[in-house]
This record gives structure tokens, C-alpha cells and sequence, in this order.
């Protein structure tokens, strides 16, 4: 008992202890800064009539590095020097208050979703913006079901978008003229859609087969590998597909046959309205909506099926799947395809839209951009996908209009060319903070009594 | 209650399974009787598991045939068939040594996973389930109310909607036992079943297992070490030392085997060396591998005894 006051007399000498061994660190930090800025930032070489010559840029560098060192102190002095209560996980607690008020989210986006075009102040570059965020949405949607729910990682997603959009491009301006004459155009994309779906579905069975055997790493080499090879495939290919000039001329959609043309016939003139150009993308805007919200239907449809069920039990454990008679094969297999069904769909969408397609539009990034949308909205959730296409691609957008960024940097600043490295940070911290994506929690596709969801640390992430 | 007075379920004959030079088991033949709990036991690295995993379809065995008849006669050659569709057709279910839930599911769907093949037919193959079908509603309410009835059995139904990692060890056992069920087996596996389990939680299993007999009226196939858990519910234990079966008989039998007591409390080295040598001149005479094995013993065996 005597001994205790002791430990009145720990605090102040620790606290000494940790300013010296703070001091030590910030000043170590500074050194390491200086060393790998020091010839970075401190030397710039330029051209000088045709030889080069050195520049010294020394206050730069002291100023880069006494930037890494402040950070590094702000860092000790309000991060880790707090006394963290780590909450502990809270065992699947029945109601969680995220399940609360996630009941509502999901109609209350939809409704908006459906009034957007008619709000006031919305013109024509939102709801542009709107469809390209739901036309990634609807591929998130569409990959989650591969990557998500079945834990096959697909790196060449977007071969599947590419087959949907060469598709519908070259039905549409080549053979369903020659086959049924020109009166087939207005209704091309409709009769195409199903059909691009099929074939991308096919090609998604055609992928599925070698890669059966593949996990994780491997699976996901292949599959990049798989995505290329389309491209390249569209890019040489000349005769069918135009090679690197792709196609053009594409018929834009109509609305069940009535062209958005100006003048007799068309569809402002049969509804007595006055002709806008902006009557074609708000159609585009429904259609890739009602697309979106399909794939969601069937999606979250799926998931209470057993094929579905399989799907995640696959994720979590191949082998005991075999042992419960669960036909692994197929089961991967119409994964695949009904994952690349759905982005057959959204390719002959996307070719609609345009008008013009090229093996340009499909090159590994967009591949990437989708399975990032995926893996940060929370690998299996749908909300997930939304928030995450809305942050990514409107992270996108929003650089192009930074424009007063431009007046305060200096000359030759543009700040479009920031982008990637804007996002790429966001990925990097998001995932620092948020390891599992936005949305981790996963909801159960049956429940008994009560609906609990289930902490997704518990949840596998499937090995290909 | 011995095997040789029922109608065999599971005949298993000249089973063997090398591994490149090794011999994993040894023309192994022995018969699982219906409606018996069936046990094969064995010091570590005995094969039982390997047995196991030739019995499901994990491993294609290199020689020997397994044949399950079912009560209508028909008969199915598992060395033949796939994994999956041993569960499928031959309902044969089993469980691993390490647990393998669907930890990410909760208990009911990993029951209702179980339910697949059952379930994937009444959704049309998913084409008119989509549309929910009321065939496919029907079918899955069926499947629900039969997991809920495995849930009751394996005391599990206030845990139903928990996902299935955050169970208590033992109940994940239960899960898995009661997972296989719900896949309507004729023959039921369980490897290592009370491994890690304590005394109550032992007592539950037993409870379980003899009520799949009796109930039921499923034959069961279990490899375990717990000598309490196997002497107190097999009808018929099976005993294998080095792929090489020793014993076979009622546990009675078993016990009072000199065989079965030289492998388990283990022998002197001069007596072992003779025990060694006779037994691969009596069982496997034919295949020089196994006495090569068979010398590689450890020491470390004869000291392991296990209850």
C-alpha cells in the first residue's frame, strides 16, 4: 500500500521523456526529407542551347522539408500522443443505428433519382454527369456480383462492356439494316440491348472456362490478360470492327420508334412539345436508370436464391461448397456471366450514347476504375456502389471545374491533369481509413426472428 | 449391435491410396452397417482422414472401390464420382477435422446453402425463382422450417440469424453437423467431431449423434480420438494403425484387442520392430512399401497414450 504515490511521480518524467524522443523523431524525419528531397527538388536540370545546366533550389527544399517535419510534430502532438479508447466491435448488436435509417436511403435516392431532370437549375452538363455516374454505377453494380458476392476477381471487366458496345455498334449500323432494311433503326437499340447482353454473357462463359481453376493472384492476371487481349483483338481487327478508328454513326436511341428530331415525326412534334436537344438526353437519362435499377432488382433477387447464396458461400469457403453438393463449376460460371451480362448492357448503352465507339474507350482503366467503385463502396454491398460511383466519378468531374485554382497557382497549371493523382490519394486515405470499404456491414439474405447484419470482418473476401 | 447383422450401406474394399512413394492406407476393406454409428479410430497419421477424403471424393483412390447402396438398392461407386456430386447424388455429407463454416453467413444460411440442390430445382434453375415463383416461395419456406428443425436439434435456433464466426467453438461444431444434415444424407461423416470440445459440450454432441441414429435413422462414419466419444456410442469402430487396418468389431472387441492396445499404449522397440514386421508379412506382404513406412515410425508414438 505504501508504494502507491509512486506513480504520481511517473507522469511528469514520461511526459519529458516522450518530448525528447518526439524532438528525436521530428528531427530524423527532417534528415530522411532532406535526403530524398534534396536531389528531387533541390537539383532541376534544364536545357540550355542544346546542353544541360544544373538549378539549385535550395529554399524550396527547406521548405518541403520543414512542411514533412511540422506535419510529423502535428502528427505526435494530436494523433498518437492521444490516449486511444479503442472501441471494442460491438458483437453484431441487433438493431445498429447505420440499419436505422439505411431502410430509407435506398427509395429516398431512387426518387430523387427519378425528379433529377426536373429540377430547376438542372441543365444539361448535370444530368450528362448523372448518366455517366449511373452508367458506372450500373458496372459496379454488375461487377459486384463477380468481385462481391461470388469473390472471383475480375481485372478485365471491361472486356464485357466492350463486346456490349461493338455489339450494338455494328447491329446497329451494319447488319440490322442489311438483314431487315433501314425501318429497323429507330428501334435498333432496343432489339440489340438483349441480344448484346447474351453475347457478352457468352464471352463471359468463354472467359470463365480456363480460369476455373485459378484463385486469386492468378485469376486476376488472367483476367486482365482476358481484357487486353479484347482490346487489342478491336483495336487489329479492322475488317469487322474498324481497328483504332472505331465506329461511328451509331443511331441514337429513339423513344419506342419516334426519333428526337426536329419537325414532323419526331418526338417533340407527337407530344405537341416544342423540340429541345436536351429531350434525348433526359430519355438517355431514364433508360440508363431503368438499366441501373434492373441490374439492382436482379441483383438483390439473386441474392435470395440459392445461386446467389452459393455465390457467397463460394467467397467464403470452396471446399465446404463441394461438400454440400454445390456444383462449383457452374456456379463460377454463371457468376461470370451474369456479371458480364449486365455490362453487355451497359456497353450497348454506352455505344447508344456516343454514337462512336473505340477500342480507346475501353483500355485497362476503366477495368480499374470500376473495381475500385466496387471495392470502396464495400466489396457486396449495393448502396456501397452508389456512394462510391457518385465520390469517384464525381471526384472526376468536379477537377474540371476548378478553374479558379488556375488563377491562384501558378502559369501553365491545369488543374484537369490532377485528377488521377487526386483520386489516387482519396483511394489510398479511404482505404487507410475505411479498409473494407464504405459500406461494412453485410445483410443477411434470410432471417428467422431479426435482422442483424453482420460485421464484414467476419465476412471473407473470396480467393478468386 | 454388430455389423454383420445388417445390410451393409457402405462397402469399402481394397482401399488404397499412395502419395508418390508413400502409402497412406493399405488395401483397406470394411463394411458400415445402416442405421450404425460406424467409428474409425487410429493414432495420429493413421490415414483415417484420408480415408475420409477417398469416402467423399477429395482424393481419387488409387486402387479399391467404396460402394454405397442405398435402401432402394441402388448402388454408387464414390471412387468414381465427383465431390460435389457424391453429396448430391450418393448423399454422402461430412464435416472437417478444421471447422469450415461460411463464417460471413449467418447460421440459417449456411443451412440453407446446404439446401441448395433442393432448392436450386424448385427456382427452376434460378429462371422462375427470379420472378418468385410460388413453387420456388413454397420451397424455400420448406427449407427454412427444415433448418429451424436442425437448429432446434443442435440447440442453435436462438443464434439463427448470428453469423456463423461468432459462435462459441463448440456450436460451430453443432452448425456443422447439423449443416450436413440439412443436406438429407443416407451417410453422414464427421471427422474429429469432438476435437476441442469440453466435457458438457461432448455430451451434447453425443446426444446429437445417437439421436441421427435413432431418430433419424442415418448412419454415421466418424474418425475420432476422444476414446469416451467413440467406446460410449460406436456399434462397430474400425481400427487403423499406418493405413493398415488392425481391428474391426464391436468396441468390446476392439478394446480387448492386443493389437489395438500395442498401437495405442505402444511396445517396447525389440517387441515393436516384430510387431512391425509381422504385420507387414501378414497385411501387405505384396507391397514392399509399407514396410519401408512402417519402419519410419517415431519414437514419439509409443510414449502418446491416449485415453
Amino acid at each position: 500500500m505504501a508504494e502507491v504515490p509512486k506513480s504520481t511521480n511517473v507522469m511528469p518524467e514520461a511526459r519529458s521523456i516522450a518530448a525528447a524522443a518526439i524532438a528525436k523523431d521530428v528531427l530524423f524525419t527532417a534528415v530522411i526529407a532532406f535526403i530524398i528531397l534534396g536531389p528531387i527538388v533541390g537539383l532541376k536540370t534544364f536545357a540550355i542551347s542544346g546542353s544541360l545546366a544544373l538549378e539549385q533550389r535550395w529554399g524550396l527544399v527547406t521548405v518541403f522539408v520543414a512542411i514533412v517535419a511540422g506535419g510529423r510534430l502535428a502528427y505526435h502532438l494530436l494523433v498518437w500522443n492521444k490516449p486511444q479508447a479503442r472501441p471494442s466491435r460491438a458483437i453484431s448488436a441487433p438493431v445498429l443505428p447505420f440499419m436505422n435509417y439505411a431502410k430509407y436511403i435506398a427509395p429516398a435516392l431512387v426518387a430523387f433519382a427519378i425528379i433529377l431532370p426536373f429540377i430547376p437549375g438542372v441543365d444539361r452538363r448535370i444530368v450528362d454527369l448523372a448518366i455517366l455516374i449511373l452508367t458506372y454505377i450500373m458496372l459496379g453494380w454488375g461487377l459486384n456480383i463477380v468481385v462481391g458476392l461470388a469473390g472471383l476477381l475480375d481485372l478485365g471487366y471491361v472486356a464485357f462492356y466492350a463486346v456490349g458496345a461493338y455489339a450494338y455498334a455494328l447491329l446497329a449500323t451494319i447488319y440490322l439494316p442489311a438483314w431487315f432494311g433501314d425501318g429497323i433503326v429507330p428501334w435498333a437499340f432496343f432489339i440489340t440491348l438483349p441480344i448484346a447482353g447474351v453475347l457478352a454473357a457468352l464471352w463471359g462463359v468463354i472467359l470463365g472456362f480456363p480460369v476455373l481453376r485459378l484463385r486469386g493472384d492468378y485469376l486476376a492476371i488472367v483476367t486482365l490478360a482476358f481484357g487486353e487481349i479484347v482490346r487489342v483483338v478491336l483495336i487489329n481487327w479492322s475488317d469487322f470492327t474498324g481497328g483504332p478508328a472505331g465506329i461511328g454513326g451509331i443511331p441514337r436511341p429513339s423513344f419506342f420508334g419516334l426519333p428526337f428530331i426536329e419537325g414532323e415525326g419526331g418526338f417533340a412534334a407527337f407530344f405537341g412539345l416544342d423540340f429541345k436537344p436536351i429531350h434525348r438526353i433526359i430519355f438517355l437519362y431514364y433508360v440508363i436508370l431503368v438499366l441501373a435499377l434492373f441490374t439492382n432488382f436482379v441483383t438483390m433477387r439473386l441474392r435470395r436464391l440459392p445461386v446467389g447464396r452459393a455465390w457467397e458461400a463460394l467467397r467464403e469457403d470452396e471446399i465446404a461448397c463441394r461438400s454440400l453438393g454445390i456444383n462449383t463449376t457452374s456456379t463460377k460460371l454463371t457468376a461470370f456471366a451474369i456479371g458480364a451480362m449486365f455490362a453487355g448492357f451497359a456497353g450497348s448503352f454506352f455505344a447508344t450514347r456516343q454514337g462512336f465507339v473505340s477500342p480507346e474507350s475501353f483500355v485497362f482503366l476503366e477495368s480499374f476504375i470500376i473495381l475500385s467503385i466496387v471495392v470502396l463502396g464495400g466489396l457486396g454491398s449495393q448502396i456501397g456502389v452508389v456512394v462510391a460511383a457518385i465520390v469517384i466519378i464525381g471526384a472526376f468531374e468536379v477537377f474540371r471545374e476548378l478553374n479558379f485554382l488556375k488563377a491562384v497557382m501558378p502559369a501553365g497549371f491545369d488543374p484537369v491533369q490532377y485528377r488521377m493523382l487526386a483520386v489516387g490519394a482519396a483511394l489510398v486515405l479511404i482505404m487507410r481509413w475505411k479498409p473494407r470499404g464504405f459500406v461494412t456491414r453485410r445483410e443477411p439474405s434470410v432471417v428467422l426472428k431479426e435482422k442483424k447484419a453482420i460485421p464484414t470482418d467476419l465476412v471473407a473476401e473470396g480467393h478468386g | 449391435m454388430s455389423a454383420s447383422g445388417q445390410e451393409a450401406l457402405l462397402r469399402v474394399e481394397h482401399l488404397t491410396m499412395r502419395f508418390g512413394g508413400l502409402t497412406a492406407i493399405g488395401d483397406l476393406s470394411f463394411t458400415a452397417a445402416r442405421n450404425d454409428i460406424t467409428a474409425i479410430i487410429g493414432p495420429n497419421g493413421a490415414g483415417k482422414t484420408t480415408v475420409f477424403n477417398c469416402l467423399t471424393g477429395f482424393y481419387k483412390p488409387t486402387e479399391g472401390s467404396v460402394i454405397l447402396t442405398h435402401v432402394d438398392d441402388k448402388q454408387f461407386l464414390l471412387e468414381r464420382m465427383d465431390d460435389f456430386r457424391i453429396s448430391q447424388r450418393a448423399k454422402v455429407a461430412r464435416t472437417f477435422q478444421n471447422i469450415r463454416l461460411f463464417a460471413g453467413m449467418t447460421v440459417l444460411e449456411n443451412l440453407m446453402v446446404a439446401q441448395h440442390n433442393t432448392l436450386m430445382r424448385a427456382s427452376g434453375f434460378t429462371v422462375t425463382g427470379i420472378f418468385n415463383s410460388p413453387t420456388y416461395a413454397r420451397a424455400s419456406h420448406e427449407a427454412v422450417e427444415f433448418s429451424e428443425y436442425w437448429l432446434e436439434k443442435a440447440g442453435l435456433v436462438d443464434r439463427a440469424d448470428d453469423p456463423a464466426g461468432e459462435l462459441p467453438y463448440g456450436d460451430q461444431r453443432r452448425l456443422e453437423i447439423a449443416r450436413a444434415m440439412c443436406t438429407k444424407p443416407v451417410l453422414l461423416c464427421l471427422d474429429e467431431p469432438a476435437a476441442g470440445l469440453n466435457p458438457r459440450e461432448s455430451e451434447d454432441l453425443n446426444r446429437l449423434l445417437l439421436n441421427i441414429r435413432d431418430e433419424q435413422k442415418i448412419a454415421i462414419l466418424l474418425i475420432e480420438h476422444d476414446m469416451s466419444v467413440v467406446m460410449g456410442i460406436s456399434d462397430h469402430i474400425v481400427v487403423l494403425d499406418y493405413g493398415v487396418k488392425i481391428s474391426d468389431g464391436s468396441p468390446a472387441e476392439v478394446r480387448n484387442d492386443p493389437a489395438v492396445i500395442r498401437a495405442y499404449l505402444g511396445v517396447e522397440d525389440e517387441e515393436e520392430a516384430e510387431v512391425v514386421v509381422e504385420r507387414a508379412v501378414a497385411a501387405v506382404a505384396k507391397k514392399p512399401a509399407r514396410a519401408k513406412v512402417a519402419a519410419k515410425k517415431s519414437p514419439a508414438r509409443k510414449k502418446g497414450v491416449r485415453k
